[in-house]
């Protein structure tokens, strides 16, 4: 198991490593990187002293040792726009962006989940159907238009949530239903190929035979086991909803890294696009690696096959 | 010869039934509509859809109090007819999404054969880096692209290519590992064919079809990744109408209640990715059983 962990370590570490390669090089060769660093309007002066403090004379590879060194000192510039350091904004911002995606996480799985359920028990019947329409809705609207047309309904014409901003419940409602549909959608499809995978399994038939109640046998067997992979997936798309909330979080002005991203390519501010980037693929890179941990924590099949 | 003239026919004719069994009809018909109204957007769109006139700013549809027959589906924030923009929006979904898609499953379907076929370091290098890209959050990466060259209809193509190339190259990968191992591919090493042969005559033909399911299901992901850039401003610029930058607009006049600048764009955009995903999910079991899973 160590073994395992510790090759599972090595690869996130070697991604990790070829990520900042990509993010660097991207920013290095597609151009004149001073373009990018230096703020819009800058007098020569500065982009002189920019050039001297990136060392832009220097080697590539120098230039890529001391990229590295600060983000591994979590130094990611400083923001144009604002004037603080990227990374205090970043964390700042985090918060926000969590409780948008909890929400919406509970929401997803409030309706996947059950939906879910109903579809594998009632395999080929109206509900099954009907949750393939709902499904493929749920994965064909764009969320931004969701939450557009939420906006009309709810604030323009009922006059019941405000349209943006954060502070209260119902500021989280729109935001929350309009990033979790699209996950939500994805939460029931997982359930119901999960749940049917289960249903055709032999302790399913045994506790069957044994004459359980068809209700106990989905509920307490069934359910139980079929959930494992959803929660994989659900502890995924919390990090994956933080870093793709951008187009929500700019339609309903709710203050988290969405938002923030979308203030760095208005204003122009490439160091906070650079370090959204950064941070949301470390972030997939790390959650993945926990998860598979922790699979192997649990699962000894896993720790024997490595 | 008789009997070609009897038999063919009719069994051609179950084979072809049994084929387009539970076709997506209307989906078709709705991709080709579009497709349609893109080709000949000159010839239908009653205006010009980057030119406006200011004193006819935000007309509603032609059917609401206060709006013309004259502007259909009503004018924007510049006085730009919505019916002629959404004419000439459609023109760059297709554009766009159709082309990116083709760049992505270019570079990605060459990518996943030299991966799975050559095996060793060149498959450990191209894994690994499809991997790390996967990793990172699609919009955001884009976004992040876009950032650095600049937006442009161009360039938004290239970006969404090189940001969906990694969903192919994993895929065409597995197969191709699959692939190596049949009959057909160690005869034509044992005839002595070289390694691009094989990979070019006999490895791609057969992946193909993995391709083009893998292509129409990412349609719809490229099309709203598009709508959601130009929506962001960093994809098509202005005045180009392209629907995610007409929903940007319409954004504008949403809380007075200006409908129609949002429902309308989002409802075209929505119409395209289902057609797409419904037809990839009918092609995805017909052509493809492999790819049921996915």
């Amino acid at each position: 198991m160590t073994r395992y962990i510790t090759r599972r370590i090595a690869y996130s570490l070697l991604s990790l490593f070829l990520l900042s390669l990509t993010i660097f090089l991207f920013v290095r060769v597609t151009g004149d990187p001073t373009t990018l660093l230096v703020e819009p309007g800058a007098s020569q002066a500065d982009i002189d002293a920019m050039r001297e403090r990136f060392g832009l004379d220097r080697p590539i590879w120098v230039q890529y040792a001391s990229f590295v060194q600060s983000i591994v000192y979590g130094d990611f510039g400083q923001s144009f726009y604002y004037r603080t350091p990227v990374l205090e904004l970043y964390l700042s911002r985090l918060p926000n962006s969590l409780l948008l995606a909890l929400a919406a996480m509970a929401f997803s799985l409030l309706i996947g989940v059950p939906s879910g359920i109903l579809a594998a028990v009632r395999v080929g019947r109206f509900w099954d159907r009907a949750g393939k329409v709902f499904s493929l809705l749920g994965l064909s609207l764009p969320s931004f238009w969701v939450g557009l047309v939420l906006i009309l309904f709810f604030s323009v014409y009922l006059e019941w949530l405000p349209s943006s901003g954060s502070g209260s419940v119902w500021h989280l409602l729109m935001p929350a239903f309009a990033l979790g549909w699209y996950f939500a959608a994805a939460h029931m499809r997982l359930t119901r190929s999960s749940m049917l995978e289960v249903l055709g399994s032999d302790y399913i038939k045994l506790a069957r035979l044994k004459g359980l109640p068809e209700s106990l046998v989905i509920a307490k067997h069934a359910f139980k086991n079929a959930l494992i992979p959803v929660l994989t997936l659900a502890g995924i798309n919390l990090v994956i909803m933080i870093n793709v909330a951008v187009v929500v979080e700019t339609v309903f002005a709710w203050p988290g890294i969405g938002r923030l991203l979308y203030e760095g390519i208005t204003f122009r501010d490439f160091p906070v696009v650079q370090a959204v980037v950064l941070l949301g693929g470390a972030m997939i890179v790390i959650v993945n690696l926990l998860i598979d941990i922790l699979y192997a924590v649990i699962d000894p099949r896993i720790r024997l096959e490595a | 010869m008789a009997m070609r003239s009897e038999a063919v026919p009719l069994s051609s004719r179950a084979d072809l039934v049994r084929g387009l069994e539970g076709f997506p009809l209307l989906p078709m018909a709705i991709l080709v509509g579009i497709g349609v109204v893109a080709m000949f957007a000159g010839v239908l769109a009653p205006h010009d859809p980057e030119v406006g006139s200011l004193a006819l700013r935000f007309r509603p549809p032609a059917w609401q109090a206060g709006g013309s027959i004259d502007h259909l589906l009503g004018t924007d924030h510049l006085g730009r007819d919505v019916l002629s923009r959404l004419i000439f929006g459609a023109r760059v979904s297709m554009v766009v999404g159709f082309t990116a898609v083709m760049v992505a499953g270019a570079i990605g379907t060459a990518l996943g054969i030299v991966s799975g076929y050559l095996g060793g370091w060149v498959d450990q290098v191209i894994m690994r880096v499809t991997d790390t890209w996967l990793a990172l959050p699609a919009l955001t990466f884009a976004i992040f692209l876009t950032a650095i060259v600049g937006p442009s209809e161009m360039n938004i193509v290239i970006i969404l290519g090189a940001v969906y190339w990694t969903r192919y190259a994993r895929v065409i990968r597995g197969e191709v590992l699959s692939l190596k191992q049949r009959e057909f591919v160690r005869l034509a090493i044992v005839a002595g064919c070289s390694k691009v042969t094989i990979m070019r005559r006999h490895i791609l033909p057969n992946v193909l079809n993995s391709a083009i399911v893998l292509g129409t299901l990412m349609l719809g992901v490229v099309i709203v990744t598009e709508a959601s850039l130009s929506f962001l401003g960093v994809g098509v610029p202005p005045p180009k109408p392209a629907w995610g930058l007409m929903l940007a607009d319409g954004k504008k006049g949403l809380m007075v209640g200006y409908w129609w600048l949002t429902v309308l764009p989002g409802s075209c955009i929505m119409l395209m990715v289902l057609s797409a995903n419904l037809l990839g999910d009918w092609l995805r079991v017909k052509l493809d059983p492999q790819l049921r899973q996915l």
